[in-house]
């Protein structure tokens, strides 16, 4: 409706002379002119690469534990020394006060009250984080497009059905339904039919967080599957003979892309921080695994001598989850299909 | 109208049903072991675990516990063995600063929220929309207790400049209890501003575009009349809607990260200790409140957002 | 031009857009003049720059990336480059609008009563209650059944047509002395679009008021114009009295336009003729004459923009964009009364 709306071939049209033949003009994919977008914007660039990074250095935590600080996540130095540049300092001092940042290859970023290294047990722990978060986005992706295709597609009973149990996890604030499953699950782990789970496995939070966010997903997407739905070319592939099953599919789906394009960056963010919280309170990874947010939970106490305790997995939950979004952000706007003609500031 | 409330109210209280069904499963069907002695927790003796069993019928079939369970709840006789305190009255206690926190939280969210988004939404891709909207994204992006407890360090540990923690009723001391609760407030607060204002500044923006706009501005209407008639009225609609829903989730102890860090003893930190020593009843009274609570919510909500916007009542 | 009194008077109005792509040359050195109490239709495909050209006369298109120039008198007032607060009394009150959809026109949460009232007490100074009683009847008058009850009633609620009567309701409501009806029945029923059409033709003639009427429908032309504009790539082609454009109109789109039209009184074509290419890009415009690449009549003088001129002395008034001279184009325009563009081959066959 926009009078400034001009078709992508426009962009891309030869300057015809008089008389000459005019030449078909073929399209370009909106991917590929969201691709272009993205490239010019050097934030969200920037900020997929940070995150890549902090991936990358979180996968190479036993690299860093065996050749840069020479101790696990789970060793307790708590009653040895260490010298820095030339000075004895005890690892945690005698009224429990643990070493600040050194700076150096050992206990680069200080020690916890249990004399652990906390650089190695941010990478490890990162790891944990990054792991819950990408395995819980996958969860939630998943089951939130399969419930939204059946139930927008299908509507009636199926709609009705699946509908009613999505409100009914959207009832319970996310945190507190992590904190009954989380809570449930740890004294006894899962035992349903053939999946069983013992209490400490990472998949635990990774599944609770994954199933928490399902309708977060779910109803919008359902959303625009019914909006889809009524489109030509569906009744164009139901003359066809094509099941709904093959529908959803071959011709919903694909038109879903973009939108899931989007939800994935968020999803992960969404999860990292619900796993965080879920951590601290202790209703998710549990102990001995390192996890940010069993970081912080651990360091609050000491807060007043030992802000690093606190400092450094906060940071690094903050500047993780912060890259992400920018970088979705920036996904999000390269696809936006109204941009089509961007304004061009003067 | 009178068709959409009733088949709305229908709605929930179906709904409610499922919730309290869902939450049995949670606390009784799924997980592993014996849920008496889930119940009982830690520290609890054979006969005492015996005793569990046979007030919540665990050795019943399951719709009987089911009753139980629901029963127990809902007359308020459910009992925390470990601590041997009856659940609801704990909560009770707890209320009032829960209450404390949410009201003035929720206050300070949605007007800052509103303004910011606003602010935003005026000169969009200027210096100032940008600057805020890397802040929102910011706000987002940091988990509340991180900020809870930056936060604290540096203006209650470093400095005093207010207090560390705990609460005091606003009945005993006005001046106190507001210096308790400032803190709780931001940290509680930021997370939903940074949220709310980009909401707002998205349907600003999109509402903008729209051509009743231009329509308004073609029968004569100055920008800022169009702002206020048109865009605004379309725009702040799905944030009342938004608001009441966290407002519900935050009084039924959603707040509980924040309520722990600054030691409020309200609703959701005594869920946070009961799940520090694995005491299932309280948890599992407070997330049946809450859910109860924001599904009523969340139908009023959609009632009053179909008496705004007149096309909901339609197309349901 | 003729001397004084035009109601509107627009000399070489020019709009382009900043955007990602380039600059969009929407609409290039527009010119012409719209009398008080006439019917102007103002006829062109999609993209012509039809719709960018109305709406810019009432600053509408003031958006930032929008550059705006030449000159627009309405009443004496200029309207480039005017004050916002000079527009805003005039819009709605002198000159109003008639949208094209008028679903998406109407705020969706407002009263219908409300909002026609909304422009009056705009403009003038009456109470609430004064202007939602001249809102019901407005209704009255454009034929809404129930007024009274219908004005509380919400935009969903009524049917395409009823839509519209509305908006010509509002258009009304302030006495304007001119109508913009931007392709006001393109979103209705075949079946009503001509009863609208109509009314709203009859109320202007009742009311004095001028009516710029964007169409690319010429039946409606034919019935209701007294003038004719047409536009292409953002230029006018060709502008002349009504029964001059039918009778002897001199620019080859306006053939390729009129040849495309259905004809009853004629024995039924094989195939409809049509006018090979597509519309120019607004980006990157042919050098020259903008309908060159799609002319069979094209010779190397396109190349160069052809002047609005009139191609006779005795009609000064009939002016269009071409080169051909007037003993050409009588000769392309295929003897016989119908008008093709295959070089001159009769393309519709007995």
């Amino acid at each position: 409706m926009s009078f400034t709306d001009i078709s992508t071939t426009e962009l891309l049209a030869p300057v015809p002379q008089p008389g000459e033949e005019l030449p078909v003009q073929l399209g370009i994919s909106p991917y590929r002119l969201a691709f272009r977008r993205l490239r010019r914007k050097p934030l969200a660039l920037v900020a997929g690469a940070f995150f890549v990074a902090i991936v990358v250095c979180c996968l190479c935590a036993p690299l860093y534990a065996r050749y840069v600080a020479h101790t696990g996540p789970d060793e307790n130095h708590i009653s040895e020394t260490v010298v820095v540049d030339g000075h004895r300092h005890d690892v945690v001092s005698l009224i429990g006060i643990p070493i600040g940042p050194t700076w150096h290859s050992r206990f680069l970023l200080g020690a916890d009250f249990n004399g652990r290294d906390v650089a190695v047990r941010l990478l490890y722990g990162g790891r944990n984080s990054l792991e819950i978060g990408f395995c819980a986005m996958a969860i939630t992706m998943v089951v939130a497009i399969l419930v939204a295709l059946f139930a927008g597609y299908y509507r009636g009973w199926v709609d009705s059905v699946l509908v009613r149990l999505l409100d009914v996890i959207w009832a319970y604030p996310a945190i507190l339904l992590g904190v009954a499953i989380g809570t449930s699950l740890t004294l006894g782990g899962i035992s349903l039919g053939p999946v069983k789970l013992s209490s400490g496995s990472l998949f635990i939070p990774a599944l609770i967080i994954g199933f928490v966010n399902i309708p977060y997903v779910a109803k919008p997407i359902r959303g625009q599957v019914i909006a889809l739905r009524e489109k030509e070319f569906v009744d164009a592939a139901r003359t066809l003979d094509a099941g709904g099953l093959r529908i959803m599919f071959t011709e919903i789906l694909p038109n879903l892309s973009s939108t899931i394009v989007v939800f994935v960056p968020l999803m992960i963010a969404n999860s990292i921080l619900l796993e965080a919280g879920l951590s601290y309170l202790g209703a998710g990874v549990q102990p001995p695994n390192p996890s940010w947010g069993t970081m912080i939970s651990d360091g609050v106490t000491l807060i007043t001598s030992s802000p690093h305790l606190v400092l450094a997995p906060g940071l690094m939950l903050v500047l993780t989850v912060l890259s992400i979004n920018i970088f979705g952000e920036g996904i999000r706007d390269a696809l936006d299909p109204r941009a089509t003609t961007r304004i061009k500031r003067k | 109208m009178t068709r959409f409330v009733v088949r709305r109210s229908l709605q929930a209280l179906i709904v409610l049903a499922l919730v309290s069904v869902f939450t049995f499963l949670i606390f009784q069907v799924i997980p592993n072991g014996s849920p008496a002695a889930r119940m009982a927790g830690r520290t609890a003796s054979p006969a005492q675990i015996a005793a569990i069993a046979r007030s919540w019928g665990f050795n019943r079939p399951i719709y009987i516990q089911y009753l139980h369970m629901m029963d127990k709840i809902f007359t308020g006789s459910v009992i925390s063995y470990s601590q041997q305190i009856n659940v609801l009255d704990q909560i009770k206690r707890g209320l009032p600063a829960t209450i404390s926190l949410a009201a003035g939280a929720g206050v300070i969210w949605l007007a800052l929220g509103i303004l910011i988004g606003l602010l935003s939404a005026i000169r969009p891709g200027r210096l100032l929309d940008n600057t805020l909207g890397f802040l929102a994204l910011t706000s987002i992006s940091a988990p509340v207790f991180v900020i809870g407890a930056v936060l604290l360090y540096a203006l209650a540990y470093r400095t005093s400049v207010l207090p560390s923690g705990g609460y005091v009723p606003l009945t005993d001391n006005p001046w106190q209890w507001f210096e308790h609760m400032l803190l709780p407030w931001v940290s509680l607060s930021l997370p939903f501003i940074g949220f709310y204002s980009r909401v707002l500044r998205g349907n600003i923006l999109d509402a903008k575009h729209e051509d009743y706009v231009r329509m308004a501005r073609a029968k004569g209407l100055s920008g800022r009349r169009v702002l206020t008639r048109h865009v605004l009225r379309n725009s702040l609609i799905p944030i009342m809607a938004l608001w009441g829903l966290d407002f519900a989730g935050v009084v039924g102890g959603g707040a509980i990260l924040i309520e722990s860090i600054f030691d409020l003893n309200g609703v959701g930190q005594y869920a946070a200790e009961s799940i520090k020593t694995l005491d299932v009843p309280p948890i599992m009274v407070i997330v049946m409140y809450t859910a109860v609570l924001v599904v009523v919510v969340a139908a009023l909500v959609d009632i009053l957002y179909a008496y705004l916007d007149p096309r909901i009542s339609l197309n349901d | 031009m003729s001397g004084a009194g035009h109601l509107l008077q627009v000399e070489d109005l020019s709009v382009s857009f900043e955007t990602e792509g380039g600059t969009v040359h929407a609409v290039d050195a527009v010119s012409f003049v719209a009398d008080a109490g006439e019917i102007l239709c103002v006829v062109g495909e999609s993209g012509s720059g039809k719709s960018v050209m109305t709406s810019s006369l009432i600053g509408l298109t003031r958006a930032e990336n929008a550059t705006i120039s030449g000159r627009a008198t309405f009443d004496g007032v200029e309207l480039v480059g005017a004050p916002e607060r000079t527009l805003e009394r005039i819009r709605g009150a002198q000159v109003a609008l008639i949208p094209q959809d008028p679903m998406s026109a109407l705020d969706p949460v407002l009263r219908i009563g409300h909002q026609i009232a909304e422009q009056i007490r705009v403009h003038t100074s009456v109470s609430r209650r004064a202007a939602e009683e001249q809102a019901v009847a407005l209704m009255e008058r454009v034929g809404i059944p129930q007024a009274r009850t219908r004005s509380r009633a919400f935009v969903h609620e009524f049917s395409g047509g009823m839509r519209q009567r509305i908006m010509i309701a509002m258009a009304l409501s302030c006495r304007p002395k001119l109508i913009v009806a931007d392709e006001p029945t393109t979103a209705l029923d075949v079946t009503i679009q001509a009863q609208i059409l109509h009314e709203l033709a009859g109320l202007c003639h009742e009311t004095g008021t001028a009516l710029i009427l964007v169409t690319h429908d010429f039946g409606v032309v034919a019935e209701l114009a007294d003038r004719v504009i047409v536009m292409y790539g953002g230029r006018i082609v060709e502008q002349a009295a009504v029964a001059e454009l039918f009778d002897d109109p001199q620019h080859p789109y306006t053939w390729g336009l009129l040849g495309s039209v259905p004809r009853v009184d004629r024995p039924r074509a094989k195939r409809l003729p049509t006018i090979s290419g597509a519309p120019p890009s607004l980006i990157r415009p042919p050098a020259g004459c903008h309908f060159a690449p799609r002319c069979p009549h094209a010779f190397e003088r396109c190349g160069e923009v052809p002047p609005l001129a009139a191609h006779s002395r005795e009609r000064p008034e009939h002016r269009d964009r071409c080169w051909l001279d007037v003993a050409e184009k009588r000769r392309r325009r295929v003897v016989g009364g119908d008008i093709g563009l295959a070089g001159g081959k009769e393309t519709i066959v007995a």
